[in-house]
This record gives C-alpha cells, structure tokens and sequence, in this order.
C-alpha cells in the first residue's frame, strides 16, 4: 500500500510517527499551519514557525524517504487578533518561494466571529493575488455547518478564486454535499473522537462517490492517529471495496490535487 | 456488535446522568433531541443528528469570546 498524508502536524508528533508512516507506504505529507495549542505573542513567533515548515520538518521527513510539502497562514483561532494577523500576513510572502509551499492554509473560520470573516478575506486576497492554491479548515462540531456555508460564501466572492483549486477539509455528512455542489475539493479527517470515523468515511464514500474527495489524519497534539489513512483504507478493504478505488482515495486522488501546484513532485 | 456496544454505552450515559445531581447542561437536551433522529427512516440520520447539533443562524456572531466548541448550539445570546 502507498498512500499520501495531506493533512499531518508534524511539528507536534514524534520522530516515531514518522517512521510508522514510511513503514504503513506514506510516500508523501502535507503539512499545514495551525494553532499551537496557545496564541503565539507576535508574527515573529510565526516567522520562527514558518521556518519549522519549509525547513526542520522537510529534514526529520526526508531521513524515512517522505516528501514533506507545506502551506503558510494565521490559523483562524488566533484571527480575532486583527492586529496581529496583519503583522502575519504580512510575513507569508517571505517564504512563499520556498520549494516545499503549495499554498495558503489552513485559512477558515472557528467560531464564525466577523473578524475572522475578515481575515479569511485577507488570505483568499493573498492567495489570490499569488495565483496560490487554498486549503481550508472547517469550524469544529455545533459551528461546522453555518461556518462551512460562510466560507463557501467567501470563495464565491472572490472571481479570481478558481473552485478545483480549492480544498475544503474536515467535512461531515451535514457539509460534504455543499462543499462538492461548489466545485470545490472536500477532505475527510479521521478522527478517533470527533469529525469522522473510519466506518463513516467509507460511507461517504459509498454515498458521494470516491471524486475530489480524500482522507486525512490531521495528526497534531490532540487525540489523532497518525496511521488513521492506511487503517481506513484495511477496513475498506475489509468491505470488499476494489484496490483500485482505495488507492484512488488514498493515492490519486491527494495526487490529483496537490499537483495543482508545480511544486508537488514524488 | 459495534453497534451494540455503543448504544449500550449511551444507554449508560444516560443511567449516569440521572444519578447526578445538579441541573441539566443544554447539551443534555440537545442529544435527547437528537436521539430522535434514529427513528426517522431512510438514509440520512447521521446528516441529521450533526444538524440537530449544529448552529442554525446564518450571521456571523460579533466578536469570537473563546476558541472551543462544545457540541451543541447553546441558542441565541448564550
């Protein structure tokens, strides 16, 4: 089995976890920004995180043959702060040359407050103007729906923003139908207590159909499992689900997208 | 037996919560409401218990007081 994790923090995970991975066939990992678990205190705490991305974490994942690709942003936890946002925003185009970017995210909202709105403009603007891909995190459990629907509003705003180019993550069975209807990409997260359960993604699967879809294990410091992918893809194998389907959603399908950029090379 | 072992998990859950003492948190009404979904027929009940859950206002809220969520929609001005 190989399979491509698009969705992986692996500035919270051990060097173990990256092993684990070359071992279940992870041949590639995405790795967007987030929130730290605390508000950093300036966009100078950014500057030394963004350094991390493009080139610590490139270096722990080349020593078990994994591609390691990133993409840059204020999390929408620390977007209330609209200062400090600006100051962040402002430091993004400093490593947006950087060989292992492929663009803006994990942009979004978390609690659908206005200034997070906002700054969700901002970084479409910048990823616009850029001609960048987008990533985007979905609000967590009662804010998910209403804020998936805000975020796709914010999209279509923007002309400039082309929709396949766009990847909507952390979708459920209450948001994957807007998120496909838009054109856009829509990212599943296996999650051992919230989003999505394996058996559950599978379902969607079965119910949507298995295009511009994929799966991820946003693997980070809170409860997440790093091989969550490659288990997902033995319990669909355990369906009786067709090898070719599963590497469509494990393999082709984060192929598929990440392509979109020059820079995602195996 | 999955299935049987986490509906006999909430069945518990909720045993649990009547011992307790205290008022009810509001999420205890909104899962009692979105048990009922499990009766509906057809296909959809997963969809509709994550609604019955969610959210149902369309503005954004003014000023974001914390990072959490909760589970459950605490209703207007909460």
């Amino acid at each position: 089995m190989r399979f491509i994790e698009p969705h992986a923090h692996m500035v919270s995970r051990t060097t173990d976890d990256y092993a684990d991975m070359a071992t279940a066939g992870c041949v590639a990992l995405c790795e967007p920004a987030f929130w730290a678990g605390f508000d950093r205190g300036s966009a100078d705490g950014f500057r030394d995180y963004f350094r991390q991305l493009t080139e610590v974490e490139p270096r722990r994942a080349a020593n078990y043959g994994i591609k390691h690709f990133t993409w840059l942003c204020i999390n929408p936890k620390e977007s209330e702060d609209m200062a400090l946002a600006a100051d962040v925003l402002s430091v993004i185009p400093e490593f947006m040359e950087c060989p292992n970017v492929l663009g803006i995210g994990e942009i979004g909202l978390n609690k659908n407050s206005r200034n997070e709105i906002k700054v969700l403009q901002q970084h479409v603007d910048l990823a616009a103007a850029n001609d960048q891909m987008v990533l985007v995190h979905t609000p967590h459990l009662e804010d998910k729906h209403k804020g998936t629907r805000l975020i796709l509003d914010v999209l279509k705003y923007d002309s400039r923003i082309n929709p396949e180019r766009v990847m909507i993550d952390h979708v459920e069975e209450h948001t994957i139908g807007m998120v496909l209807d838009a054109g856009h990409w829509g990212g599943m997260t296996l999650y051992p207590e919230s989003k999505c359960s394996p058996a559950r993604a599978i379902d969607m699967i079965e119910r949507f159909g298995s295009d511009r879809l994929w799966w991820d294990a946003a693997c980070d410091w809170g409860p997440s499992v790093p091989l969550a992918v490659p288990r997902t893809a033995c319990e669909m194998r355990r369906r009786g689900h067709d090898e070719s389907l599963i590497e469509k959603v494990i393999f082709e399908n984060p192929k598929a997208f990440l392509s979109q950029s020059d820079r995602f090379q195996l | 037996m999955d299935a049987r072992h986490k509906l006999i998990d909430i069945a518990a859950f909720l045993d649990r919560v009547e011992r307790a003492e205290g008022d009810a948190d509001f999420r205890l009404k909104a899962f009692r409401d979105a048990m009922k979904c499990l009766d509906d027929s057809g296909n959809d009940r997963a969809h509709d218990v994550l609604m019955a859950f969610s959210d149902p206002t369309q503005e954004p809220i003014a000023v974001a007081h914390s990072k959490g969520a909760c589970g459950a929609w605490p209703g207007e001005g909460e």
